[in-house]
């Protein structure tokens, strides 16, 4: 491992003053992803800030009945917390379907959503990849593409020598459910506070796959706040994985419904957090058949790009999404009568 | 870089010298003799490295020793008083809930862990109504300790253990 230096400030404001002051600093919380990183070679910083007890632990009611996660509260402890649990069970589902107890306990809400790809070549200093040392190409075209995005992609086999090719997938549970929420960051920076609506933290691949967010360096997030849901707002999450725990997302559904209002945010298939908003469009205030949620999940899914590969590909997301969307709005909407 | 942390391990205060770059888990092993959490896959995959860590479960190879300068740690060592068997030990003794034995300081902190999770009231992924009581049911216990491989696969010894433990 490359020697680095540590740091551990005072205050929130000196940590992201420490960060931004040195271009290869990070900000080090629960460490499940980054001490991995760390080992791997992934990640290279020469200064590590440690921000795990500078930002509150705790979940706290907001004036307009929603709730503020702190973002160093642990993701077992926002799991096991009551009002998460009777008002966001979406979000405890999420949380709970992700990693293990011991990970959980060490997790944070500040730290979950920005944990990093688990593309294999990404993890693997020895491939190409363009999202660990921009420029060098995408060793997953053609490879091993089963966890691989199927939205958000530009073609079936896009060029891998393309900078800008990028085909993996954001591994988070819980930013599934945050996006499905509309919940709202509240991200600290050298030049102050902003607040970042969820759906817009995480980006695509762009030009820059590097970056998986809008964050700029040595902006830290503070805390997580999650909206008040209209009254009889009811909601859950679905995964679909290769074990029965412990393994990430071939594809995962978030869904809410709210009167005529439906929200659903897909796992598993791209770069980011999906919010299947078209498909949420043709359902608004219609009555959720099976062939209604197919047709509408057939819209969304119009531009995916199967990723051919080793073992046959991610081409069966496409259809295993459209069913997933399809038996968690049923599961919701059959709760409701 | 080195720095300077405290660290009480089973009711001992040490004082050392890390370098930035040392795990917990290295910490302990390496620098304290305390072989009890054993390193397995040292990415966080196999849970033979899990301890208490300021009272919860956690895994110590995925964590760096200088950011836990002060932090309290029970491995499965100090569980019970010298001599003594913490309930969960004994519970997998009387279950003949290992083989090799090497993952098992690691699953018995986790049932540790899990049985106090459970008295809690947190639910986990198989719990059918994320407000109401848990069962430690076969269906929880495997749910809840599978951050612990065990390449024996003793599983069907240890999961009777962990539910005779929580009676």
């Amino acid at each position: 491992m490359k020697p680095f230096a540590f740091a551990k400030p005072g205050d929130v404001a000196e940590a992201v003053r420490t960060v931004a002051a040195e271009p290869a600093a990070v900000f080090l919380a629960g460490g499940t992803n980054l001490v991995d990183h760390l080992k791997l070679g992934v990640a290279r910083p020469d200064l590590v800030v440690d921000v795990r007890t500078l930002t509150s632990r705790e979940v706290t009611d907001l004036p307009d009945g929603g709730l503020r996660l702190g973002a160093a509260s642990t993701n077992s402890e926002v799991a096991a917390d009551r009002r998460v649990r009777e008002r966001y069970p979406v979000l405890a589902a999420a949380l709970l379907a992700g990693a293990t107890g011991q990970l959980r306990n060490a997790a944070t809400t500040g730290g979950n959503p920005l944990q990093r790809t688990r593309c294999v070549y990404f993890q693997d200093v020895t491939t190409p990849c363009n999202k660990r040392e921009p420029g060098s190409g995408c060793s997953a075209v053609g490879g091993y593409t089963r966890y691989h995005a199927v939205l958000g992609v530009p073609a079936a086999l896009p060029d891998p020598t393309d900078p800008a090719t990028c085909i993996a997938t954001h591994p988070s549970d819980m930013a599934v459910a945050l996006a499905v929420l509309d919940a709202q960051v509240q991200v600290l920076g050298p030049t102050g506070e902003r607040t970042i609506p969820f759906a817009e933290l995480h980006r695509l691949p762009g030009d820059d796959p590097s970056r998986d967010t809008v964050l700029e360096h040595g902006e830290l997030i503070t805390a997580i706040d999650l909206p008040a849901l209209p009254e009889g707002a009811r909601s859950t999450y679905r995964k679909v994985r290769d074990r029965a725990s412990y393994a990430f997302a071939l594809v995962s559904v978030a869904a809410v419904l709210a009167g005529d209002d439906v929200r659903i945010a897909l796992g598993g298939v791209a770069h980011k957090p999906w919010r299947a908003s078209r498909a949420e469009g043709l359902l608004r205030g219609r009555e959720l058949t099976d062939s209604a949620v197919r047709a509408a999940m057939d819209a969304e899914l119009a531009a995916a790009q199967p990723q051919p590969g080793a073992g046959g590909g991610n081409g069966f997301k496409i259809p295993l999404v459209a069913r997933t969307v399809a038996a968690t709005l049923r599961e919701l909407t059959e709760a409701t009568r | 870089m080195d720095a300077e942390i405290s660290l009480h391990v089973d009711g001992e205060e040490h004082r050392l010298t890390v370098d930035t770059r040392t795990s917990l888990l290295d910490a302990l092993r390496e620098r304290l003799g305390n072989t009890s959490p054993k390193k397995g896959c040292d990415h966080g995959q196999c849970g033979a490295c899990t301890v208490l860590l300021d009272g919860q479960r956690q895994l110590i190879c995925l964590a760096l020793a200088v950011a836990h300068d002060g932090a309290e740690i029970v491995t499965a060592d100090g569980l019970a008083p010298a001599g003594e068997l913490h309930p969960v030990q004994q519970a997998f003794i009387d279950a003949d809930a290992f083989q090799c034995g090497y993952c098992t300081p690691g699953q018995v902190c986790s049932a540790v862990g899990v049985l106090d999770e459970v008295e809690r009231g947190w639910p986990s992924h198989v719990t059918t109504d994320l407000t109401g009581d848990v069962e430690l049911s076969a269906e929880e216990v495997a749910e809840r300790m599978s951050g612990n491989l065990c390449r024996c696969a003793a599983y069907v010894n240890i999961v009777p253990a962990v539910q005779a433990a929580g009676q």
